[in-house]
């Protein structure tokens, strides 16, 4: 890669940590709706309802963990939109740079930006009385990145061919709750009935989700490393179809 | 007009742009047809038109935006289709609508763009000052876009534009809705900058001011086609004299029309147009035969009348329709 390319690179992503660090709406509103689930809905099944052992709130709180990347990664696609609408896009378009350093730019912005908030959401954890060891924080970080720069690039992906944000969060609403509510987010897929275990097992973000909960909570319905090499495998085609998708793009 | 007699001692270099046969289609519209030009280095060209006449989309493909449905161009000596990489690191291009990003600072903005045409770290700060102080924006380079007025916005996309000193420059509109004196300190700077720095300079526009004023030579462009190619002052030699306007009842025109120094009369709904040679000797005689006018307007030909000849019709008529048709075919072929 030539001294330009990194630079390049580097712009794209200085680019959108600024935004994201001057936006802070942006934070809040991407943290307030999985607040508002551990919270309330965790908080109100919580009263009443175990899992084998743990309560209900700190069961879910992986698949929260998991929510908090998994929408603020795929909306961030969102922004490609806007890029575009605003103009900003075209003149990083007509930039001498390669379409994949520009792919790889705003994977890498996108996926600082969902670091963040997963780790703030990690940090909310203590509060519910989960303890965390150094190797545990480590590991839960590379999931939420694998997780990240999987969805981030379908966003892009999706974002590369949108013309309006309105077409984009159609899309994206029809693709992101199935993948959460398949998650096994909120419910242990043990003992589904065989239709719905057909379907978590085929979505990738049920990896995250078993992975996570593994490191955090102890309990996991597959090994933890076979969840993230699968995860990881996921990054990776998702990853290799944003660049075709961009290099394609005019 | 000074400006022109040192336009017209200015000497231009090798040839920077060339294009043959550049045609886009989109869908059932030709919106540039099969173009053929060719611009020197240090030149400041215009492609003056209506709205919707192509000049924009001409522009796109010559920086590489757009790809041509047929023919191609070279710029700087860079095939457009083949070798866009080059082409690109040889231009800069300020759009029509700005396309900075507003939640960024001034500053900002121009950081990025060195790194991403890279301009080499140790003269980064240094040409982000310079580019600053070309366009007055020292004082307000630390505010975010969002609060620039709109003429602050174009010029700091114009410093954007420059900051990586581009052999050739294309500016869409450049000086679109802004207000006189803004305009003016623009038109000064991009003349400075193909005088001095030697940037070839493409702008489109469809102010006739703009063109007659800043522009060295003038495409005519109308429904994607070169009607007119030329300097300025050439292309109101065209027109072959003066225009005087009449409003006059009941004109004589028959002893008027068998004169020698009478270029053309036109009547239209009260009005009498003579383009006249030497219109300052003749103007008199011309009042004498022709019957009592009720007013009388003597002006020199302006780029407008170079227009009406050409096409048969005036710059504005076709504007804003001309360019949302070209626009929304553009969004559905892209």
């Amino acid at each position: 890669m030539k001294m330009t390319e990194l630079d390049g690179l580097y712009a794209l992503w200085y680019r959108e940590f600024k935004v994201f660090l001057r936006e802070k709406s942006r934070i809040v509103s991407s943290l307030f709706t999985p607040l508002l689930w551990i919270v309330v809905f965790g908080g109100g099944l919580g009263s009443s309802v175990s899992l084998g052992g743990t309560n209900y709130q700190v069961f879910i709180f992986p698949g929260i963990l998991t929510m908090t990347i998994l929408f603020s990664s795929i909306f961030f696609g969102l922004y490609i939109v806007w890029d575009k609408k605003i103009d900003f896009f075209k003149e990083v378009l007509v930039a001498p740079l390669s379409r994949l350093t520009i792919f790889a730019g705003k994977t890498l912005g996108g996926c600082t930006d969902a670091l963040i908030q997963g780790s703030l959401m990690l940090a909310f954890g203590v509060i519910l009385g989960i303890s965390y060891s150094v190797q545990m924080v480590a590991l839960v970080m590379i999931f939420m990145l694998a997780l990240a720069s999987a969805v981030v690039s379908i966003g892009l992906i999706i974002g590369s061919f949108m013309e309006s944000p309105e077409g984009f969060n159609l899309i994206v609403s029809f693709l992101v709750f199935p993948l959460f509510f398949l998650s096994g987010a909120l419910f242990p897929i043990d003992n589904l009935p065989s239709w719905l275990r057909a379907f978590t097992t085929l979505n990738p973000v049920t990896y995250a989700v078993d992975g996570m909960r593994g490191v955090i909570l102890g309990m996991s319905t597959f090994p933890v490393m076979m969840d993230l090499g699968i995860l990881l495998g996921f990054a990776a085609v998702m990853l290799g179809i944003g660049s075709i998708a961009f290099s394609r793009m005019k | 007009m000074n400006e022109f007699s040192v336009a017209a001692n200015r000497s231009f270099g090798e040839v920077v742009i060339e294009t043959s046969g550049l045609a886009k289609k989109f869908g059932h519209l030709m919106a540039v047809d099969h173009i053929n030009l060719s611009i020197r280095e240090g030149e400041v060209f215009g492609l003056l038109g209506p709205n919707g006449a192509g000049k924009t989309t001409t522009l796109s493909m010559l920086a590489t935006l757009l790809k041509p449905t047929e023919g191609t161009a070279k710029v700087n000596k860079h095939d457009i289709v083949k070798e866009s990489d080059a082409v690109r690191r040889s231009i800069g291009i300020v759009f029509q609508d700005p396309s900075s990003d507003d939640i960024l600072t001034g500053k900002e903005n121009l950081y990025l763009h060195a790194l991403m045409y890279g301009v080499e770290k140790n003269i980064r700060e240094q040409r982000i000052r310079e580019v600053l102080r070309l366009v007055d924006l020292e004082d307000r380079a630390d505010s975010r876009v969002k609060i620039y007025s709109g003429g602050m916005r174009r010029r700091l996309e114009l410093a954007r534009g420059l900051m990586h000193r581009p052999k050739i420059l294309f500016l869409d509109e450049p000086t679109l809705g802004l207000d006189p004196q803004t305009r003016e300190h623009i038109w000064e700077y991009i003349r400075r900058l193909a005088d001095q720095e030697r940037v070839t300079v493409i702008l489109t526009t469809h102010y006739m001011d703009e063109a007659e004023r800043l522009c060295d030579r003038v495409a005519i462009i109308d429904d994607g086609k070169i009607v007119a190619l030329d300097t300025p002052d050439q292309l109101k030699q065209i027109i072959g004299g003066d225009i005087v306007r009449l409003r006059i009842k009941n004109p004589k025109l028959s002893s008027i029309k068998e004169l020698p120094y009478v270029v053309k009369v036109e009547q239209t709904d009260g009005f009498v147009m003579l383009t006249l040679k030497n219109s300052s000797a003749h103007l008199q005689e011309i009042l004498g035969l022709v019957g009592n006018a009720e007013s009388v307007e003597l002006r020199t030909p302006t780029l407008n009348d170079v227009f009406l000849h050409y096409t048969g019709h005036e710059i504005r008529e076709a504007d804003a329709e001309g360019g949302f048709f070209e626009r929304a075919a553009r969004a559905r072929s892209s």
